[in-house]
């Protein structure tokens, strides 16, 4: 046993991460649509699901078992194999794009037989992460045009055509924008990628490269919305227009395949935004502000507290259990942090990176909470008039800047 | 480590499915994949050539196979729709008069 | 059995699968999905050559872009289950013999190959994509340009073709 162990050590390692990231982003798809749910309505002096448990919380547990005991009925004529490979396309290809992102720097501080555990399912010289999560996203858009095209009806054919268009269109600029970041970074990987901006680790948050990359990162950003099929670029799959766009025909468990694939990418995408113009897991702080190592610490004990105090006054016996009990816990984690320092280190990367995530999957709700959705034409028109060009003028712009600062200061 | 051989042998083997699509196929857009397919083959020797003697020629070659491609590919099928519009087919056997 | 030859294996069966279900499909929705699967099935081969540049530009062009626009046409066309005329039918006997054939005969004069190249285990230090992309740059330079005006005269040629009569 100790040998087979010993000798599969990596794959096993390997197949435990995919298993917990599997059920850690399912549980955090859920509880964004929930995030989502409850700042739209907030954004709209409305109180959003306020009934199912606490403050809603229990809202996306509902869905779920709504979403598996709905009648799941198969519109005639559809072409049977590619109707249901859509969406497991769709899923299998956003789920996938996640094991290429590192999540913290250093592996655990315990080895499995010799094989060091790092906090990402890639290894960390994989020297092509970002191209491999190019080429997952540009095979999503099968899923999308296939799901369109096999529900054997006009309004979905049409939205389904329109939206892969769509993200066709918009995935060019996504990856010319990124090459002004490759540039500076001189590799693919994601983790040179991150240290490329830990060059000057006093500056602290002035050496992230959204300052050097700010057209590249407009570009990135705005390219990336309308791949995942955001608003403001939702129209494809917006009600009034195309009734539900591609994913009309399809009911209970397929359309909540195609909703997890959606709010996946958000989550993709927030974390290569994070990583490619914000520092990924580097500290806003200057290194020698040792301090702020306790920022964690600071948030998760005062929240904690807050919970505790929301809930001992709540309407429902249930909240005045479930509530206290998660403030407990957010209290109990942040003073975990302050009395082991070891820990405390550990954390600082994932922390900042989760952080930064969570406020990037922030501006995605605000933006679907505020802004109207572009017409069809507007929306190609932007991406190939507008965004196009201004990435292929940020690659000129910093390879020139690059090549002077090369020859005049001869640094790289 | 895998023998070149067994490489070129597939590409061998690709290359003969996709000829015999090529004959086979009637459906113009058929016959256009199988082209692709043949390319594919071929990319595949370029690039196991190219590891086995350590240079990388071959890959760069398959570079510029690929980005052929996708232009004969873009104007081939604009080729394909306009012959679909004229003669309301994509059967070859029916496109064999110059007369519509 | 080293895992990178089972690894082969499995991939090529998958490569020869997608053809031969492109050949054995009735509807061109089906091929085109078959094709792409032996794109993918090519990539992973490419990945197990170390050659990792060609496989991400592989599936990001051939399965990413090349492929859309097939079945995009395939889509807009319409095209529906292929019939097959008793002129193709008498194609298919000869075809298939001589295709096996070709392939034999190339198969086997490779086989016999006494040296049997068994292959370097790493194209040098640096990765495939700084020499390749150092490759084009420099000695590849004319080709190069020459390729993006080639882009350019796809594009134009597309964009003429796809235009609607001027009545």
């Amino acid at each position: 046993m100790n040998s087979f162990l010993s000798t599969n050590a990596e794959l096993i390692i390997t197949l435990v991460k995919i298993v917990m990231l599997l059920f850690i982003v399912l549980t955090v798809n859920a509880y964004l649509t929930w995030f989502e749910r409850k700042v739209v309505a907030h954004m709209q002096s409305r109180w959003g699901p306020h009934r199912v448990g606490p403050h809603g919380l229990l809202q996306p547990l509902a869905d779920g078992v709504k979403f598996l005991f709905k009648e799941d009925p198969t519109p005639a004529g559809v072409d049977k194999f590619v109707y249901y490979l859509a969406p497991l396309l769709s899923l299998a290809l956003a789920l996938t794009s996640l094991a290429l992102i590192p999540f913290g720097p250093e592996p655990l501080p315990w080895k499995f037989f010799g094989q060091p555990i790092y906090l990402g399912i890639a290894p960390p010289d994989v020297n092509v992460g970002i191209l491999a999560l190019f080429a997952i996203t540009a095979m999503g858009v099968y899923g999308v045009a296939l799901a369109g095209w096999s529900s054997n009806s006009k309004y979905p054919l049409l939205g389904g055509l329109r939206s892969s268009a769509q993200m066709i269109s918009y995935e060019l600029a996504l990856t010319m924008s990124v090459v002004g970041v490759l540039l500076m970074a001189g590799s693919f990987n994601l983790k040179k990628i991150i240290e490329a901006q830990a060059h000057h680790p006093e500056w602290g948050l002035f050496g992230w490269n959204i300052w050097p990359q700010i057209l590249g990162f407009f570009c990135f950003f705005v390219a990336a919305v309308a791949e995942t099929n955001r608003v403001p670029f939702d129209l494809p799959e917006a009600e009034s227009e195309l009734v539900a766009g591609f994913h009309t025909e399809y009911a209970s468990f397929k359309f909540a395949m195609f909703f997890i694939a959606e709010y996946t990418s958000m989550i993709t995408v927030s974390c290569l935004c994070s990583i490619m113009f914000f520092g990924g897991w580097l500290s806003p702080f200057p290194a020698s502000w040792t301090f702020t190592h306790y920022l964690p610490s600071a948030i998760l004990i005062p929240f904690g507290l807050w919970v505790i105090w929301d809930g001992i006054r709540y309407e429902t016996i249930f909240g005045r259990i479930l509530l206290p009990g998660l403030g407990t816990a957010f209290a109990a984690l942040g003073a975990v942090f302050v009395l082991l320092p070891d820990v405390n280190l550990f954390i600082q990367g994932p922390f900042w990176l989760l952080s930064k995530i969570f406020v990037f999957l922030f501006v995605y709700v605000w933006m679907r909470g505020t802004l109207p959705r572009f017409r069809y034409d507007q929306l190609m028109a932007f991406g190939w008039k507008l965004l196009l060009p201004l990435s292929i003028v940020n690659v000129i712009l910093t390879s020139f800047a690059i090549l002077a600062k090369m020859t005049w200061w001869g640094t790289k | 480590m895998v023998p070149t051989n067994y490489y070129v042998i597939l590409s061998a083997i690709l290359f003969g499915l996709g000829v015999f699509a090529f004959i086979f196929k009637r459906n113009i857009i058929t016959i256009f994949m199988s082209i692709e397919l043949m390319l594919n083959a071929v990319n595949l020797a370029f690039v196991a050539f190219s590891q086995a003697l350590g240079k990388l020629d071959g890959q760069v070659f398959v570079l510029f196979v690929i980005v052929v491609a996708a232009a004969e590919a873009a104007v081939g099928l604009g080729i394909i729709i306009l012959i679909a519009r004229n003669r309301q087919t994509l059967n070859v056997e029916r496109v064999d008069l110059l007369k519509l | 059995m080293t895992a990178p030859l089972v690894v082969f294996f499995v991939l090529a069966a998958l490569a020869v699968i997608g053809a031969v279900s492109l050949i054995l499909q009735k509807h061109p929705i089906h091929s085109a999905l078959s094709l792409i699967v032996v794109m993918i099935a090519l990539a992973g081969l490419y990945l197990l050559l170390g050659a990792e540049f060609v496989a991400a530009v592989q599936i990001i062009v051939y399965g990413g872009a090349i492929m859309v626009l097939f079945v995009f046409v395939i889509m807009l066309l319409n095209a529906g289950i292929e019939e097959h005329t008793s002129i193709s039918k008498m194609a298919g006997a000869p075809g298939l013999l001589l295709v096996v054939a070709l392939a034999g005969f190339v198969a086997a004069t490779i086989a016999r190959s006494t040296d049997s190249i068994q292959g370097t285990s790493q194209t040098g230090e640096m990765s495939s994509t700084l020499g390749i992309s150092s490759m084009i740059f420099k000695e590849f330079v004319y080709p190069f340009e020459l390729t993006s005006f080639l882009i350019l005269v796809a594009v134009l040629g597309a964009t003429v073709l796809a235009q609607r009569e001027k009545s």
